[in-house]
């Protein structure tokens, strides 16, 4: 099938799009380690849950070989998504913000850690008045905390700041009702 | 008429003060997420899944169907003042609507965009609660092989058909499955993909799902791309109200856009995009200003996409309330609400919960009321929301997808979880996959796999039940022209081209 009007464009590898490609014939290999690792009782034997399993996996093998040749063949990225760089210093910075939130929800709880989360993506998007946002961050996390924990009966790792207004509004409430 | 007494009795339910009250919430959240860009109904409505636990089903099914209704008008205000549709449905109208507001007319975009929403939701309801009886007469002779092949079908169109790549969509689906069958496998008890981990026994939680993919993927995604340029807000010009010439050249749009809308939204395949693109290449072949479209901004260009978007929207309910077939993201968050009930969408839905359904529906007319008044006379709000500043936005959201996903177990690995999603996400994003068919491969498919086994058991392991049974045979076909049909076409398209008249390069 060569023809005049396909040399336009000579087909160029595509790497990000091959790693995705390769990435997904490892998580379907990744399942099929799953799948063998399940234990079939014979009762089962006809339609076990490990039918489906597999089926799942035959898919994402045909899949990912269907990626890998767009991406042998060029990829499928537009344009625009191509020419705009990557913003890696913002990116980071989210990033850290949110491994910050997972290390210290536990030790300080939930408020003073989602304060330094959103110090850390406010500035990793741009903003430079970090006391402004640590104030605000304060007072979305507070509010998040007791619409969600209080209000729709959550329950969120209470950390010091948490316990102490805690206690002030329970102390208040049975103020009320004394 | 049967459903009018169902539907007098719903209303009962749903005039109750308190029950009015949760439909003014869900509302009012509702067009405030769909006016903020980077909130969808989908994780909102999964954040507030916990409520769940807290009060009675109605009251929280009236609070979601606010919120998904008023994501349909919020997203609308966004498309048109800032050309950043809010929800891929919106797409089309920020095509003309931006422009409309660009040429001092961003006051009749709104209100034609309001009130054709109005009218085909009103619509699309009344055809819920006609349509859905009907339906449920003809899914109460389902066995689970049709079903099961219901479910192909859907899976199908849901990820193949729409969208830009089947291959992309059918992956983001396939990648739902995994998700969906971690954790205890509930008819053999036997643990599936937990890698050892007792943590993972449980499967992963449709929250975490939904806030790892449409938040913090989202959130990464808008930082990565902090170089692509910003959208302004077009200031608010003209008088909301539409002149007589801009009525007459709005109504017909709306009823024709509800026309399209409604069917497509009803039929197992759902989306939004399709209908809208559709009303959008009607209105143009239609209209007396052809030269208004991309230039000036048309009006038709306007109600009749819009109008498609909110009738879609409405007929989406109706697979979902009859036979507990979800076709988009939010429906399929829903039918996970209907799961932590203990309840069971599918044909008998109606009759074990009447008072639910109706109720539900019942809520849909008066929530669009309310959506009326909320998105016109109030429009000044919601155009002060548009300007908050996109770091605390984005940080604000991370804010709430802790709370959301750290409030289900308070276990550090949840998070992990939550952000090994939202990297994926973010890859999604970056590289075309869409993200809905991972949240509705992770709902349906097990539900899939369930009418999948109970369909061999009953035929004692003989997988012809899924061929000789005409009407499963029949969805079967379907599907596969779904998946195949588009390359076959293409195919002859790309033979015949190559006939006798040869015209390189004409596409």
């Amino acid at each position: 099938m060569s023809s005049s009007d396909q040399q336009a464009a000579p087909p160029r590898l595509a790497v990000p799009e091959l790693l995705i490609g390769i990435g997904l014939l490892v998580c379907a290999g990744a399942v099929a380690w799953q799948t063998l690792a399940i234990p079939v009782s014979p009762l089962y034997s006809k339609v076990g849950p490990t039918v489906f399993p597999y089926l799942t996996m035959i898919g994402l093998v045909v899949l990912s070989l269907l990626l890998i040749l767009a991406a042998l063949r060029g990829g499928w990225q537009p344009e625009e998504e191509k020419e705009t760089p990557t913003d890696w210093k913002a990116m980071g910075f989210v990033v850290i913000g949110l491994i910050a939130n997972l290390l210290l929800i536990q030790p300080l709880g939930f408020t003073a850690a989602s304060v330094i989360m959103f110090v850390l993506v406010c500035y990793g998007f741009g903003s430079k008045r970090t006391l402004r946002d640590a104030v605000l961050g304060l007072i979305l996390a507070l509010a998040a905390y007791f619409g969600f924990a209080r209000a729709l009966g959550v329950n969120i790792g209470a950390g010091f700041i948490e316990t102490q207004l805690n206690t002030v509004i329970d102390a208040f409430i049975t103020m009320l009702r004394g | 008429m049967e459903t009018l007494g169902h539907l007098a009795h719903g209303f009962s339910v749903a005039f109750t003060p308190v029950n009015l009250l949760w439909c003014l919430l869900g509302t009012t959240l509702g067009t405030a997420i769909g006016v903020l860009p980077g909130l969808g109904p989908a994780l909102t409505i999964a954040l507030l899944l916990p409520i769940t636990y807290q009060v009675a089903p109605e009251a929280s099914f009236i609070l979601f169907a606010g919120i998904y209704y008023g994501a349909m008008y919020g997203g609308s205000t966004t498309s048109i003042l800032l050309n950043t549709p809010g929800e891929s449905a919106t797409i089309v109208t920020a095509l003309e609507g931006n422009r409309m507001a660009r040429s001092g007319r961003g006051g009749a975009a709104l209100a034609t965009s309001a009130i054709g929403s109005f009218v085909a939701g009103t619509l699309g309801t009344m055809g819920v609660a006609f349509l859905a009886p009907v339906v449920v007469k003809f899914a109460l002779a389902f066995g689970p092989a049709e079903y099961f092949s219901l479910m192909v079908l859907a899976f199908i169109t849901v990820s193949a058909v729409l969208g830009s790549s089947s291959v992309r969509g059918l992956t983001s689906l396939f990648a739902g499955f995994v998700i969906g069958m971690i954790g205890v496998d509930l008819q053999t008890g036997q643990p599936r993909f937990t890698f050892g981990t007792t943590e993972l026994l449980d499967g992963v939680d449709v929250i975490i799902a939904a806030v790892g993919l449409f938040a913090v993927g989202e959130t990464l995604y808008m930082a990565s791309r902090r170089y692509a340029g910003k959208d302004e807000i077009v200031p608010l010009k003209g008088s909301l109200y539409m002149t007589a010439a801009e009525w007459g050249r709005s109504w017909r749009p709306w009823l024709r856009g509800a026309a399209i809308g409604f069917p497509i939204g009803a039929m197992p395949a759902g989306g939004a995009e399709i209908p809208t693109f559709l009303s959008y290449a009607i209105e143009k072949k239609l209209s007396k200003h052809k030269g208004e479209f991309g230039t000036v901004g048309a009006i038709e260009g306007v109600a009749g996409p819009e109008a498609a978007n909110n009738a879609s929207a409405a007929g989406v309910l109706v697979p979902m309330l009859t036979l507990g077939l979800p076709t988009s993201a939010t429906a399929a968050i829903m039918l996970s609400a209907f799961q932590s009930y203990g309840i069971n969408p599918g044909p008998l839905l109606l009759t074990t919960q009447g008072d639910l359904v109706w109720g539900l529906i019942a809520s849909l007319f008066i929530a669009n009321v309310i959506l009326v008044i909320l998105n016109l006379p109030l429009i000044g709000l919601w155009v002060r929301l548009l300007k908050i500043p996109a770091p605390q936005l984005y940080a604000g959201i991370l804010v709430f997808a802790t709370v959301g996903t750290y409030g289900i177990s308070q276990s550090p690995i949840d998070l992990v979880i939550l952000y090994l999603l939202g990297a994926a996400g973010f890859l999604m994003r970056r590289f075309d996959f869409p993200t809905a068919p991972v949240i509705i491969g992770m709902i349906l498919g097990p539900l899939a796999e369930t009418q999948f086994r109970r369909a061999m058991t009953i035929s004692n392991g003989d997988w012809s039940v899924f061929y000789t049974h005409k009407l499963s045979l029949t969805l079967l076909t379907l599907a596969f022209i779904g998946l195949a049909g588009p390359h076959i076409w293409a195919f002859i398209e790309h033979r015949r081209r190559r006939g006798p008249e040869h015209v390189p390069g004409d596409a």
